[in-house]
């Protein structure tokens, strides 16, 4: 089954807000089961072992920003994310409705 | 994502409690905890008899409150970057470093200047990512052949002051101190570091008070002669 993340960005927002909030409020109202974090560059920089829980195990799905900005930040902190079964979704280019959609799609 | 019926109320657990919330005040329940800081995970199942659908968000961890710290750091794009140790000479205050392998790598993030992406302005090969920088390619989003050109360019421009940024504030420095004793005017040496750093500034989109809390041109360069020497025993 694939997992889900959210990153709220809290600690910088860069992320647009409507963005965001319109992602979780739709992932909230869903009977999905998901993660969700405050900021995923806050948790690389403290190498969170939540991380690597994260980096293993089933395919997942991440909201968050730049594709190349998350792998490494997984990377660096000791938890490098698989080649397979990673989807990594831009909540700073991508609406919602296009966010959302790729989540509710069965591909990882 | 969507589905059946929702479950009436939500069981938050939190530090070893539980407490209960209406279902409808879920999102701003979980708003309120990554807002604070904290990490989350929301599941939902069926209860033992399986006839009431049971939602459970558990609070895994909790981070420093919001607005303590902004994490503002170089994340290196190891796909891209040659090692030429570029970040490691150019940074003076000790964020870099190099493994057993005489790897690059980023060793004192909290050591960074927050919203300063100087470092990344030097790396030939667009390598260093600020996540949270308003623009690309710094910011993670794809490196274009447009975009390395111009990082080249920059590190071509920086070649022509004299190869070294550092060097050419000390200069700078140097000569504006030397104009500031014949002319004794405080009014007009404020005026001058500020167009210098002002120019500085605006070459690597480094904060005026990132530059403005720099030390001192010896100092400068006694970091820099440091991290040079880092550098130069890293390639050897």
């Amino acid at each position: 089954m694939t997992r889900i993340l959210y990153c709220h960005c809290t600690y910088a927002q860069v992320v647009p807000k409507a963005t965001k909030d319109a992602v979780l409020e739709k992932l909230c109202a869903s009977r999905v089961n998901f993660e969700a974090c405050a900021d995923l560059c806050e948790m690389s920089a403290r190498k969170d072992p939540a991380l690597k829980r994260l980096a293993q195990g089933n395919s997942i799905k991440i909201a968050a920003c730049y594709p190349r900005a998350v792998k490494w930040l997984f990377h660096a902190a000791g938890a490098p994310l698989p080649q397979d079964g990673v989807q990594i979704l831009n909540m700073r280019v991508d609406n919602a409705d296009t966010i959302c959609a790729t989540m509710e799609s069965d591909t990882p | 994502m969507s589905g059946g019926p929702m479950s009436a109320s939500i069981t938050i657990e939190q530090d070893g409690s539980t407490r209960l919330i209406d279902a409808a005040d879920r999102f701003a329940a979980v708003v309120a905890l990554l807002e604070k800081g904290s990490s989350l995970s929301r599941t939902i199942g069926l209860n033992g008899s399986e006839t009431q659908q049971v939602e459970i968000i558990r609070v895994e961890s909790r981070s420093a409150e919001r607005g303590e710290w902004k994490p503002w750091f170089p994340v290196i794009d190891y796909a891209r970057c040659t090692n030429c140790m570029q970040c490691l000479s150019f940074c003076l205050f000790g964020v870099y470093g190099v493994d057993a392998e005489k790897k690059i790598q980023v060793q004192n993030q909290d050591k960074c200047k927050t919203n300063c992406p100087a470092c990344s302005r030097v790396c030939p090969e667009a390598a260093i990512m600020f996540p949270k920088y308003k623009s690309g390619p710094i910011n993670g989003d794809t490196v274009s052949a447009d975009d390395l050109r111009r990082e080249k360019m920059k590190v071509d421009i920086s070649s022509l002051l004299g190869g070294d940024v550092f060097q050419m504030l000390r200069d700078r420095s140097q000569r504006a101190q030397s104009r500031f004793s014949k002319e004794r005017d405080a009014d007009k040496a404020l005026k001058e570091r500020q167009k210098c750093l002002a120019k500085l500034a605006e070459m690597g989109d480094i904060p005026p008070e990132v530059l403005m809390a720099l030390p001192s041109p010896e100092e400068i360069q006694r970091r820099a002669e440091e991290a040079a020497a880092k550098a130069q025993a890293a390639r050897s």
